[in-house]
């Protein structure tokens, strides 16, 4: 957690979603367990963990939609449990396996929502215009929304959210059930309203994907936020080291000399002519220049970037171990 | 805890839009093809049993509206029956369907109360039964004209305006009856088959078991059985127990309203009629007080539902 901290160190007025012990419980039972976290504006974070976690409880607590049991949430600079038209006018939600009306049309359904968010009329058709192009349906702006793919529903939710010009979008279980051409192209529309400034606040269980797009990650167990920082960060703290570079090369004493290297905390001898390392750095150069003194000749010389899930099974992994099987059941 | 902003932001677009949804459904055609269809059966029996007394009837247009022929029920009573169908039609899916289709986050995401969406929904609906039955209303009257060639007088129109008035609060009541059971039931299909059982056991059932429990409260008197009267309190207690259902309160409101002749609609005591002129009709006034009290208990309950209805979705939770 204390990476976290250190990553929050920044401007207060640049934080744009802020939670303090933020719990939720129904009937006794805590479904969201005093969860703090500082959002920026910018900057795209995710909420991971998985189903029945208590991310989509945290999302509909920050937009106002189901009541805070105890602690605080402030977007904005609003409290969304008082002040829940000020929050949703400047926020944009998706939710999980969003709806629209199947006998209204593309435009129809934006133009929908477009009222109620209290646009003029004379922007309305401008916006909703521009936003269907951006997602890229304009050419079925009037096509009824029955005959849509799943990925073609969840664009138009993100038109609606570019419609509403939202200063942070909070988009729930994006890509979950889009194939991977869909999720491709729906995570390239995310980097999309990052790069307009848009703060992105995105919750799956789908770590891959998230790794490409977050800056931030929290990762939630049973309504409590276990671990938060960057992808990297998390690989260090709970993968002990950054890189792992695997070597396929032969040579005199390379195990050796693979371990002078500075950076390099361990080598592993996976078979005669394979080694794994373990650095805090990328290393392949060196490696490389390490194989070249031994006179070896290098056949493969591969980096895994350190994934969220190897962060994620490791974790849960370490945590098991000591405490039992009993958080693993949650 | 005090909201902010106006609970009635994006009242006016919600409600424009279900009424256009509304207007526009096949359900709504179906429904308004079915009411029309069978008033229209019911008006041909009695302008065919008007057509043969036309002579001396006053209130000539009011007859179109209360004369039955066998094997048809009249006009009123038809519509009795079939409003609740049609305001059932209307609500039993406003709000679970927003569930199921998942589009209840995404709208109240909107800056907007949950009181515009329900308030919006209602009123939409409440605006679709009132434009059917004002348009039946025209039916019944250019029927009139064209069959009956008699010019409808000024307290004919009034005491059929007032019929559409009370129609559209009965409608209300079964209208928010159905919105309840649309918050409480997720599946849409459940609060159909609840919201019909009600309206078959309060329409079809009630009538029968209403003197039933009233003999079993009050059991009836062997000395007035003996004279062939009714025990005053058995009757009194069949009517109480008959004006829980809202068909019931409609057709005594009806009656005192559509028949000026009507001067009460409780038992009547001998005493009571001392100086009266039998079979003359009441001034309109009188007869709007006597139906005075059924109109409040339909717009009564009407609100009470509706509130129901309310507070139950306003505790609900958004996510399915």
């Amino acid at each position: 957690m204390s990476s976290a901290d250190n990553n929050a160190v920044m401007a207060a007025d640049n934080i744009v979603i802020t939670a303090r012990d933020l719990t939720k419980s129904y009937d006794g039972v805590r479904v969201v367990d005093g969860i703090n976290f500082d959002i920026a504006r910018g900057e795209v974070f995710g909420l991971l963990g998985p189903n029945g976690a208590g991310k989509t409880t945290t999302i509909l607590m920050m937009l106002g939609l189901t009541e805070i049991s105890s602690g605080k949430v402030g977007v904005l600079g609003h409290d969304p449990a008082r002040s829940p038209l000020q929050v949703k006018r400047r926020v944009g939600y998706l939710p999980d396996s969003v709806g629209f009306y199947d006998y209204l049309t593309a435009s129809e359904n934006l133009a929908y929502t477009a009222k109620l968010m209290g646009l003029p009329s004379a922007d309305r058709a401008r916006r909703i215009a521009v936003a269907l192009a951006r997602v890229r349906l304009s050419d079925v702006a009037d096509k009824r929304v029955a005959t849509f793919s799943r990925g073609m529903r969840q664009r138009l939710g993100l038109a609606e959210i570019i419609v509403k010009q939202a200063e942070i979008a909070i988009l729930d279980e994006p890509t979950s059930g889009l194939d991977p051409q869909a999720t491709l192209e729906f995570l390239g529309l995310i980097e999309e309203l990052k790069a307009e400034g848009t703060t992105v606040l995105l919750s799956s269980h789908l770590l891959d994907q998230v790794q490409r797009v977050c800056d931030r990650v929290a990762l939630f167990q049973s309504g409590r936020v276990v671990l938060m920082g960057a992808v990297a960060d998390l690989a260090r703290q709970v993968l002990g080291a950054g890189f792992v570079v695997e070597v396929e090369a032969d040579g005199a004493g390379l195990a050796r000399r693979l371990a002078t290297i500075p950076g390099v905390t361990n080598v592993e001898a996976l078979a005669a002519d394979r080694f794994r390392m373990t650095a805090d750095r990328d290393v392949r150069s060196d490696a490389a220049n390490a194989v070249v003194n031994a006179n070896g000749s290098l056949r493969r010389l591969s980096v895994d970037e350190p994934s969220l899930e190897a962060i994620y099974a490791r974790y849960f992994q370490n945590q098991t171990t000591p405490s039992g099987a009993a958080r693993h059941a949650a | 805890m005090r909201r902010e902003g106006s609970p009635f932001q994006g009242l006016g677009t919600v409600a424009l839009k279900e009424l256009a949804d509304n207007l526009s459904s096949a359900r709504m055609l179906v429904l308004e093809l079915l009411i029309v269809l069978t008033a229209l059966a019911a008006l041909y029996g009695a302008i065919n049993s008007l057509r043969q007394n036309t002579a001396e009837d006053p209130f000539l247009l009011l007859r179109l509206f209360t004369v039955d022929r066998a094997p048809l029920p009249s006009f009123v009573a038809i519509l009795g029956f079939l409003i609740p169908l049609m305001a059932i039609g209307l609500g039993f899916d406003a709000i679970n369907s927003e569930h199921s289709r998942r589009t209840l986050s995404r709208i109240l995401a909107q800056p907007i109360y949950r009181d515009a969406l329900l308030m919006g929904k209602f009123l939409a609906g409440l605006a679709t039964l009132a434009v059917s039955l004002a348009a039946l209303w025209l039916m019944v009257i250019g029927l009139g004209l064209i069959f009956l060639g008699v010019p409808p007088g000024g307290e004919e129109i009034a005491r059929s305006l007032a019929f559409l008035v009370i129609a559209v609060f009965y409608a209300g009541v079964w209208l928010s009856l159905a919105m309840l059971l649309s918050v409480v039931f997720r599946s849409p299909a459940t609060a159909a088959l609840v919201a019909l059982g009600t309206w078959l056991f309060l329409t079809v059932l009630w009538p029968m078991l209403a003197p039933a429990l009233a003999q079993v409260i009050a059991p009836p008197d062997p000395r007035y059985a003996m004279l062939g009267l009714d025990t005053p309190d058995t009757a009194i207690w069949a009517q109480t127990l008959a004006r829980l259902s809202p068909n019931h309160l409609f057709g005594e409101a009806m009656l005192a309203v559509l028949s000026p002749t009507t001067r009460s609609l409780g038992p009547v005591f001998l005493d009571q009629l001392r100086g009266a002129v039998m079979g003359a009709p009441l001034p309109l006034g009188q007869s709007l007080l006597i139906a005075w009290p059924q109109t409040v208990c339909l717009i009564a309950g009407t609100i009470i539902l509706f509130v129901a209805g309310y507070i139950v979705f306003q505790r609900q939770e958004v996510r399915a």
